[in-house]
């Protein structure tokens, strides 16, 4: 049970892969299970949260801040990642520009079955877009957010990181 | 009904050093009257998501005024961003929009209850600092220098002439200029941001 508790991917986990990677803004929607998350974010004065309307507006927000030279972030879950399909290919895949999105996996069981059709279709559409990703299930895949910031900076390009544990332990 | 090039027009004297984006038709022309094509940018790709991104540059560079001129058939497209801005309420973005009540670039449909939408109020509920509404350009014309001098967020929405295009894709001539990436390499130059 301790060793299952150490883990749990924690939120802090995340915020100190975006300071390593020197992320100045997070660009979100909040969802149940990030809240605590959310709340952590809100902490911290060298990141500036942009709460937006729908998840199409990650993207292209990115993409202002990015052409302004700052390290944004997009914060979302995969049903809004599928809303934002148009957005991810006109604003983010086609303009050159390194973007890191971090998308909630709802419906990931790790057995490959899933009654959920946001998990079914996640990689899937993935693949269709060309984007990579990387999976975090637990708190020791933290480096690969790093792994995933890395590519985006020397591909140009958006990398997806996959929460593959619909963020346990993120609400307290 | 203004004739929407007369509004970029009249704008273009109070520009002073904003950044200037835009979308739709109209917009489109900016090209036209700009005399500082290093502080413009086009971003249009994904309708309706140009707004957002001219968002994230005030949001990224607060010391400049950024300008976006929208369309409302983009805006209807990414309704949120109203309520997206008001929340951050950037003093640096002022978004003009120029209501020619239809989809002009393909053949002019009307948009969704075209002749029915108060989009300044709208921007006024959803929490804009400032708003405003013209269907005359004179009116316009005297107001736009003190609109620019206006802490933002500002909405100035602008009843136009639709400039319908009816023509197949393949047969119009390109409006040249700069393309997209072009545009953005010039900018980051222009204002010493590294590229990425």
């Amino acid at each position: 049970m301790v060793q299952q508790q150490a883990q749990i991917l924690r939120p802090e986990t995340l915020i100190e892969e975006f300071k390593k990677n020197d992320v100045t803004h997070v660009i979100t929607i909040p969802d149940s299970e990030t809240n605590y998350l959310y709340e952590l974010m809100a902490e911290e004065d060298w990141l500036d949260v942009i709460p937006i309307s729908r998840e199409g507006e990650a993207p292209s927000t990115a993409l202002g801040l990015n052409i302004a030279g700052k390290t944004p972030v997009c914060l979302i879950q995969n049903t809004g990642m599928m809303e934002a399909g148009d957005s991810i290919r006109g604003m983010a895949l086609d303009v050159g520009f390194p973007l890191v999105m971090i998308v909630g996996y709802r419906g990931w069981t790790r057995r490959g079955a899933t009654p959920d059709s946001a998990a079914t279709y996640t990689e899937p559409i993935l693949h269709a877009l060309r984007l990579n990703y990387y999976l975090v299930e637990q708190d020791t895949d933290g480096p690969r957010i790093s792994e995933a910031f890395e590519e985006a900076r020397v591909t140009k390009r958006p990398v997806v990181v996959l929460i593959g544990d619909e963020y346990h332990g993120f609400n307290r | 009904m203004i004739d929407g090039i007369e509004v970029l027009k009249a704008f273009a004297p109070h520009r002073g050093d904003a950044l200037v984006t835009h979308s739709g038709t109209t917009g489109g022309r900016w090209g036209e009257v700009s005399e500082n094509p290093g502080r413009d940018l086009r971003l249009e790709s994904s309708m309706g998501q140009t707004t957002s991104a001219a968002f994230g540059l005030a949001l990224g560079l607060p010391d400049e005024k950024v300008v976006i001129f929208d369309s409302e058939g983009a805006l209807l497209m990414n309704l949120g961003v109203l309520a997206s801005v008001a929340g951050k309420a950037p003093k640096n973005f002022y978004h003009f929009l120029l209501d020619n009540e239809c989809y002009a670039t393909t053949g002019g449909q009307p948009v969704p209850n075209a002749q029915g939408i108060d989009y300044a109020g709208m921007a006024k509920s959803v929490g804009y600092k400032s708003t405003h509404h013209f269907d005359d350009l004179e009116e316009f014309v005297t107001s736009v220098e003190e609109i620019m001098q206006e802490e933002g967020p500002v909405f100035v929405s602008v009843k136009i002439e639709a400039e319908v295009q009816n023509l197949p894709m393949g047969l119009r001539t390109s409006s040249g200029g700069r393309s997209r990436l072009e545009t953005i390499k010039d900018f980051q130059e222009e204002m010493g941001i590294p590229a990425p």
